[in-house]
């Protein structure tokens, strides 16, 4: 079984989301100052959506900086996208360019800090996620 | 630091070079990047749709934009104002100064929807309709008692964010509903631009009040958390009269209600709290998810019903950060 690793801003959405999954998981460093983190087991991608009206900027520069690293994206085997419906098209975004950019599949999407609903389908779905991998 | 405070300490100069917390920096960029004006949006494209809905609908419809309105009013006006001696740094008072800003080009906009379809005499008779409306008067009522009660800035933020993320969506789910069948569409086109803009506002009022609880006691948060879910509960039930006397005639009501108990949920999310309402109650019409993310369905693996996964199609990057 691999892990989760997880990007959250300040407002901590994500993280909340995380914390409730109770799955092993890393998280990157919120500010560029700080040393990169290093996978080297399978992971799945858990990012939030930045992206602006025309869809730009959707990927946190600090999760690009992390995937950007051969050897950690080398461990990345799909992404979790969160952000908002009120987004319109671009809703959770992220997910889909980095699906595109790393041919990885987007296994979910969930909108803010998630519902309990969204946690249930995220375990259950990483626990066959897994499975399927071994 | 209050507006005084700074009137009489030495008068400072914005620095944006020099940060204090870079989800100032972030959310200025993304308002500025999603400005909008309403002549942007081809609403006589609705003239001949607007035909086709029935009288009642067309009043239905003019009064869901006339309430609105009013609470786009309140945020320009009253709300985001108020949060500005608040601030806890020169950053965020300018961000709340382009809140405010688009709030008048929200409110703005609702005229230029109705001086394209309506006549003058059915605006005029919603607008006398919004001030005389038991529910939609008091669930302003109570949003401006908290604006009025400076002593508590963090109480004024639930307030807003609550205005933000909850109070408009009885609203919007119409043009949403009209959208899903094909009509108004360039009306929808424009709501859209509103819904995006107060997600970013309820997103960032709320961090800021996240921010906040982090400077008090536990006994403290506390007792912000249980005034939070308390005047969520109070306007919960304004809403509930509002929407039942809106769309009972139309049949829609409950369905209004599973978006209402969706957007609570978020709405508290925005402030860092577990949502109340369970999913069963938020099972809002896929038709209406659909009209607010379109094109967005269906992407992922863990909730579809397919065997294969679905990878991106192909996306613009912004290929200078991308290494690989």
């Amino acid at each position: 079984m691999g892990a989760l690793v997880y990007f959250s801003s300040a407002s901590g959405n994500t993280h909340r989301l995380v914390e409730r999954l109770g799955l092993p998981a890393h998280r990157i460093p919120i500010k560029a100052d700080e040393p990169m983190i290093r996978v080297s087991e399978p992971f799945v991608l858990v990012t939030p959506t930045y992206a602006d009206g025309e869809g730009r900027g959707a990927v946190h520069k600090q999760v690009i900086r992390f995937l950007n690293d051969a050897d950690n994206r080398s461990h990345l085997r799909g992404v979790i996208a969160s952000g908002n419906r009120n987004f319109g098209e671009f809703y959770a975004h992220a997910g889909e360019v980095i699906a595109s950019k790393c041919k990885v599949p987007v296994l979910y999407r969930f909108e803010l800090a998630g519902t309990d609903g969204d946690v249930k389908r995220i375990q259950q779905g990483m626990e066959e996620f897994w499975k399927r991998q071994s | 630091m209050t507006i005084h405070q700074k009137i009489t300490s030495v008068p400072r100069a914005v620095n944006w070079n020099r940060l204090q917390d870079e989800k100032d920096l972030e959310i200025w960029n993304r308002l500025t990047a999603n400005f909008w004006l309403p002549e942007k949006v081809p609403l006589s494209n609705d003239i001949q749709s607007w035909a086709t809905l029935t009288p009642h609908e067309q009043q239905l419809t003019i009064r869901v934009f006339t309430g609105l309105t009013l609470l786009d009013t309140i945020q320009n006006t009253v709300g985001a104002p108020t949060l500005m001696p608040d601030a806890v740094t020169p950053h965020e008072e300018a961000v709340l100064t382009n809140i405010a800003f688009m709030e008048a080009v929200h409110a703005r906009s609702y005229s230029s929807i109705f001086s394209t379809l309506c006549s003058m005499q059915e605006v005029d008779e919603a607008f006398r309709w919004s001030t005389e409306d038991p529910h939609l008067q008091a669930k302003s009522k109570l949003i401006l008692d908290e604006y009025k009660a400076a002593s508590s800035p963090l109480k004024k933020k639930i307030a807003s964010v609550f205005l933000e993320s909850f109070l408009f969506y009885s609203g919007f789910y119409l043009p949403m509903h009209w959208s899903s069948r094909a009509k108004l569409t360039n009306t929808a086109d424009l709501i859209r631009l509103i819904i995006r803009d107060e997600a970013v506002h309820g997103y960032y009022i709320g961090y800021k009040y996240q921010r906040g609880l982090e400077r008090l006691t536990e006994a403290e948060r506390q007792e912000l958390k249980d005034f939070a879910f308390a005047l969520m509960f109070d306007l919960y039930e304004i809403e509930c009269h509002y929407t039942e006397s809106l769309y009972d005639d139309v049949g829609l009501t409950e369905d209004v209600k599973h978006f209402l108990h969706y957007n609570a949920n978020k709405a508290l999310m925005n402030l860092g709290y577990e949502a109340l309402f369970p999913e069963e109650a938020c099972q809002v019409n896929p038709a209406i998810l659909a009209a607010l993310s379109p094109d967005s369905e269906n992407h992922d693996f863990f909730s579809g019903s397919g065997s294969s996964y679905v990878i991106g199609k192909a996306v613009a990057t912004e290929d200078e950060d991308w290494d690989f």
